[in-house]
């Protein structure tokens, strides 16, 4: 095998590889998960624990 | 999760001061030096003021103290919010947030002593270096410690970013700093010649591509949704950013050393993949900005929002250029020019700093307890010293650095050079003066953002949050 044989392997590897994680990502069974973790930013029950964080540390410095 | 749970937000107060503290102290020492190339009598003849050694004094300022102090303050805010978990690691903690400092100041006084390993982004001198790894590897567990004991079924995007780059750090700084101490405050690379200077900008890109860039992209896929109030505009593409990133960025340090001792074959390579990175990064800028889609307005009354966008118009400028740098007949006339200067305070100030700024405004009121900064009319100038304020710097480093490209390369017909060196120093004099102005204006909005911080902090005309937790839960 020469130089020239493991380049062409390794760049076709790499395309497989980000082929896969494009498939992965785009597959529809991933797409409900995937709204979840998006929205978890908006979370209410873990804004009311930000809260209370916040709450904590200013009696703490006080 | 559990109602008695609370974040441990004190440190991320801690180093969200010391970001807005080390940002002023870095960049007023930036606004020296660029003074100190307009007017060399600012050198004042004194080996600890010189530029030669206060210029790494200022990267390491601006990259480690200020980033750096943005990164741990927005990190441990972010991953404890998404995973819904209290920090994990109890003293490690706060050993962490001192840790950071004294290496900071250990920095502040080695550096202008002129104890240095010599080595770009990496001057520190070993017993500092055992020090950083010591206080890296604790970071590391403290943030995946938090991942792991999550109460969240899904890692959120922006922790993949922010754990990608503390595990690449780690390693970069490690293997770059092998090392062979001679005495406490000299020590020679474990490298040599040509080897050397390829794991050097192995680290030195890396440095860009992990803590300038994954970093401040865990930072922008966290605040930009949240203050634009709607989800990432897509998650999916936000992992393809993720793979295609991190496993392009790697490969793409030889662009530092095109035209030297190393093989031609590995240049290449590393151009090959720097224009590959453009995809990637364009992306993820595409992804931030796009999540704003359906809400444009808000840009117009929001300037924490404007500080985002903006940061991201930036990020995709200078990832635009960064590729092109790259070609070997490109960085032929940019290399060793103020060109690569001008390059990397795009990414510096319009990038990194900005969208810590933006980042740093949204958390601060968070934090303590307010509805918002002080003074929103300071953010919004505070903006557009800022812009301008890298226009100017830019635009000056780069008319500068075409034209000392040109000037070093021009011959006349008989094969000499047209232009001796210095020729082109007092050429590059005007933009030396304008460069220094837009630092200044940049340094001046920092300025403004302490005091706005200051108000927002011990100000009582700042309304509280108390009203929105419900007494209930205020009783235990």
């Amino acid at each position: 095998m020469t130089y020239d044989d493991i380049r062409g392997i390794a760049t076709l590897l790499a395309m497989i590889a980000f082929l896969g994680v494009v498939f992965w990502a785009w597959s529809s069974r991933r797409k409900e998960s995937f709204h979840e973790a998006a929205n978890q930013l908006f979370d209410e029950k873990e804004e009311e624990v930000h809260l209370q964080s916040v709450k904590k540390e200013a009696e703490n410095n006080e | 999760m559990d109602a008695s749970t609370t974040y441990n937000y004190k440190v991320v107060r801690q180093f969200a001061v010391m970001t807005v503290v080390w940002g002023i102290v870095g960049m007023a020492v930036g606004v020296l030096i660029a003074a100190q190339l307009a007017w060399p009598v600012l050198n004042f003849d004194l080996p600890w003021l010189s530029f030669g050694r206060l210029r790494p004094l200022h990267t390491n300022a601006v990259i480690f103290a200020f980033g750096g102090s943005a990164l741990f303050a927005t990190s441990y805010y972010i991953v404890q919010r998404t995973c819904q978990a209290r920090l994990f690691g109890g003293p490690l903690v706060a050993f962490t947030f001192w840790g950071w400092q004294v290496i900071i100041l250990l920095a502040a006084i080695t550096l202008p002593l002129g104890i240095t390993s010599s080595k770009e982004y990496a001057e520190l001198e070993w017993p500092i270096d055992i020090l950083i790894a010591v206080v890296w590897v604790s970071y590391a567990i403290v943030f995946f410690g938090t991942i792991i004991k999550r109460k969240t079924p899904h890692i959120y995007v922006a922790n993949w970013f922010l754990g990608a780059f503390i595990l690449t750090i780690a390693m970069l700084h490690i293997v770059n700093n092998i090392e062979v101490p001679v005495t406490l405050t000299k020590s020679y690379s474990a490298y040599s010649g040509t080897r050397d200077a390829m794991i050097q900008w192995w680290y030195g890109h890396n440095a860009v591509g992990f803590f300038l860039t994954a970093g401040f992209l865990g930072m922008m896929y966290y605040f930009v949704p949240k203050q634009a109030n709607r989800p990432v505009y897509s998650y999916r593409l936000s992992i393809v950013h993720f793979w295609a990133l991190i496993s392009t960025y790697i490969w793409a340090g030889p662009h530092h050393l095109h035209y030297t001792a190393l093989p031609n074959w590995t240049s290449s390579l590393g151009m090959v993949f720097s224009l590959i990175l453009l995809a990637p990064s364009w992306g993820g800028m595409i992804n931030g900005i796009m999540t704003l889609s359906g809400a444009w307005d808000k840009l117009r009354t929001d300037p924490i929002l404007r500080f985002l966008i903006v940061s991201l118009s930036f990020y995709g400028m200078s990832t635009f250029e960064g590729p092109m740098m790259s070609i070997k007949t490109v960085n032929a006339l940019s290399h060793y020019t103020d060109w690569t200067v001008g390059h990397v305070h795009s990414g510096a100030l319009g990038w990194v700093a900005m969208v810590s700024i933006g980042s740093l405004y949204a958390l601060l009121p968070k934090l303590f307890g307010r509805k918002g900064m002080y003074s929103n009319k300071l953010i919004e100038v505070h903006f557009w010293f800022a812009t301008l304020g890298t226009v100017l710097y830019i635009a000056a480093m780069w008319i500068s650095g075409v034209m000392q490209g040109l000037m070093w390369r021009a011959v006349n017909a008989d094969g000499t050079l047209t232009y001796s060196f210095v020729e082109s120093v007092e050429a590059s004099h005007p933009f030396y003066v304008v460069r220094t102005l837009g630092g200044l204006i940049f340094l001046l909005g920092m300025f403004l953002m302490a005091y706005n911080t200051w108000r927002t902090i011990t100000g009582t005309d700042v309304e509280e949050i108390d009203d929105k937790i419900p007494t209930a839960q205020l009783a235990h």
